[in-house]
């Protein structure tokens, strides 16, 4: 954190501690939203991985969740294997999903918006592959069995306890995911997939192995996207493809890194805490203007999501198209000047 | 043995030939010119050699390896270093980034990276500007940008694609200048395609001459500049 000012670090301690406190200062509805924001982040995080720093975009993303949710799910539901050994199973299955996306996209040399359309392809054939998938449930979803006593306390090993339990779960993942993308983005594979974003053919003539590297985003990517599977899975407790895997859920995971800005460490971070509390507040506002009788009862809430959604999008492409983040830095001075990168 | 061999290097672009069974060796140390008038076909001979195209006919040999058709990061692996012509920086990076970019190519670390890319941004005067993005860059920055990144992969055969076009006449004795220093204290090799004359007739002790994908002339700067086919292509027909 060498690069944040006096005021910067100041808002970083304020903002961890925060996020350190927030479960015994709120209600339990509050933390359901703060669960919500920090799964966006996390898994914006991982989807920026591919986008902000190798160049790379996925409309599917919602397809490793989705791997990772059943495959851990199954387990435990099937076998009572434990998610902390189901994450394993999880994380490889996303990654060779990533693996087999990634090989058919780059060595078939798919570029640009036409990659993107391959991911939402995978996306959606695996979709409709749960959806005749008896074992899996089908559509009439996987439940994982949970009781009311285990609704309580901590256990890590099956991720069931108190919701606050959750919370510092999704907490820890995020961080780790920040930790880990700090690192990635100051170290070799970082500048190859900066420099491979910015010019490929310019990066291949200093000696970039592009297929390779592109491979290691696309791989690790989806591997982090897997582990929020699992959460996802225990969390929710049922799973349904159409509401795991649906194009709608790999457009939500795209939104905060594109409120926040694409390509920065907070970026993801900043965009779910900004989109995520004004989405559920709108939400509010709709349901509380049903209950007047202002809006028609057969309205969709849901609908009023997606059009704010769409608006946020809109507007940040039109205003701000390299995010939120960059700007709020800058005009709160939270980061030196040579070589701003958060 | 030298170090750059080049037989028979064709390649078409939809019948049009671009570059037609050119010849030429490249000796080891020293810097060698590729002129030409405009579509001669210069740029195309360095993408076949560099690996951003796949030559249609001929071999690429550097110190006796064959390197035809190799992938543009494998020649790099070979040793080859190259700029563009249409400069390709990377713009959302900072110029010092750019360049370790390209010496971790050789650095074992990202800091050994950074050191060596300083070295490289000092020798082509882009020491103040280290922390710019290289989209804010003025053009001729750009070039020597271009030529630091390429440097930074401690290439044995640096090729070179118009990088004094635009600076000014002091400018291009600066680079001319570092060039020479390069060669001198590093051994290192360089082909490169040049319009400014007056750069290919201090640097070049060798210079090479292709028009419409054909090598017409070669031989020192002197000798080329009075071939009758080197000036009638430049010219025209009944000029001299």
């Amino acid at each position: 954190m060498s690069d944040l000012t006096a005021s910067g670090r100041a808002a970083l301690i304020a903002f961890a501690a925060l996020l350190l406190v927030l479960p015994w200062v709120v209600s339990s509805y509050v933390l359901s939203v703060a669960v919500i924001c920090l799964y966006l982040a996390y898994v914006g995080q991982a989807w920026n991985l591919m986008l902000g720093f190798a160049g790379l975009l996925s409309i599917g993303h919602a397809l490793f969740v989705g791997l990772g949710a059943y495959a851990s799910g199954y387990l435990f539901a099937k076998y009572d294997v434990p998610p902390a050994i189901g994450i394993v199973a999880a994380v490889a299955i996303a990654m060779l999903m990533g693996a087999v996306i990634g090989y058919l996209g780059f060595r078939f040399a798919i570029g640009g918006v036409y990659f993107a359309l391959l991911t939402i392809a995978f996306a959606e054939f695996v979709r409709i592959l749960l959806e005749h998938a008896k074992f899996l449930g089908g559509t009439q979803g996987l439940f994982l069995p949970v009781s009311q006593e285990s609704r309580r306390g901590v256990d890590l090993i099956n991720l069931r306890g108190w919701p606050e339990m959750y919370y510092y779960v999704i907490l820890a993942l995020c961080l780790g995911a920040f930790v880990l993308c700090r690192a990635l983005l100051e170290s070799r594979v970082g500048y190859y997939w900066r420099a491979i974003r910015d010019n490929p053919e310019a990066a291949a003539a200093v000696g970039v192995d592009i297929f390779r590297f592109r491979m290691y985003a696309v791989v690790l990517s989806a591997g982090m996207t897997g582990a929020a599977g699992v959460f996802r899975a225990f969390y929710d407790n049922l799973l349904f493809p159409d509401q795991v895997l649906n194009i709608e859920k790999s457009i939500e995971i795209t939104l905060a890194p594109i409120v926040g800005g694409v390509g920065t460490l907070f970026g993801p971070i900043f965009g779910a805490f900004v989109l995520t509390p004004l989405s559920e507040l709108l939400t509010d506002v709709v349901e509380g203007l049903k209950d007047l009788g202002i809006i028609a009862k057969n309205v969709k809430t849901d609908g009023a999501k997606l059009l704010f959604w769409g608006l946020a999008v809109v507007l940040i492409v039109l205003f701000k198209p390299t995010g939120l983040w960059p700007w709020v830095c800058r005009r709160l001075g939270l980061v030196k000047a040579p070589g701003a990168r958060s | 043995m030298a170090l750059l061999e080049v037989e028979g290097l064709s390649k078409s672009f939809r019948g049009l030939r671009a570059v037609a069974d050119v010849s030429f060796t490249v000796e080891e140390q020293g810097i060698v010119a590729l002129i030409g008038p405009n579509g001669a076909g210069k740029t195309t001979c360095f993408n076949l050699i560099a690996g951003a195209m796949r030559p249609d006919a001929g071999t690429v040999r550097l110190s006796g390896a064959d390197i035809t058709g190799l992938r543009a990061d494998r020649v790099c692996d070979a040793g080859i270093g190259r700029t563009f012509q249409l400069v390709k920086p990377f713009q959302d990076l900072t110029v010092l980034e750019n360049v370790t970019v390209g010496a971790l190519h050789k650095s074992a670390t990202v800091a050994a990276a950074k050191r060596d890319a300083a070295r490289f941004l000092d020798l082509m005067e882009l020491s103040d500007k280290l922390h710019m993005h290289a989209a804010n860059l003025t053009l001729p920055d750009r070039k020597r940008l271009e030529v630091a990144r390429a440097l930074a992969t401690a290439p044995k055969l640096l090729l070179l694609d118009e990088v004094m076009a635009g600076l000014r006449p002091t400018e291009t004795d600066r680079m001319v200048a570092a060039l020479k220093r390069l060669v001198a204290e590093t051994g290192l090799t360089i082909l490169l395609i040049e319009h400014v004359m007056r750069a290919v007739m201090a640097l070049s002790h060798h210079v090479i001459v292709l028009h419409h994908g054909e090598k017409i002339s070669e031989g020192t700067p002197e000798h080329v500049t009075q071939d009758p086919a080197v000036l009638e292509c430049y010219l025209g027909e009944g000029a001299i």
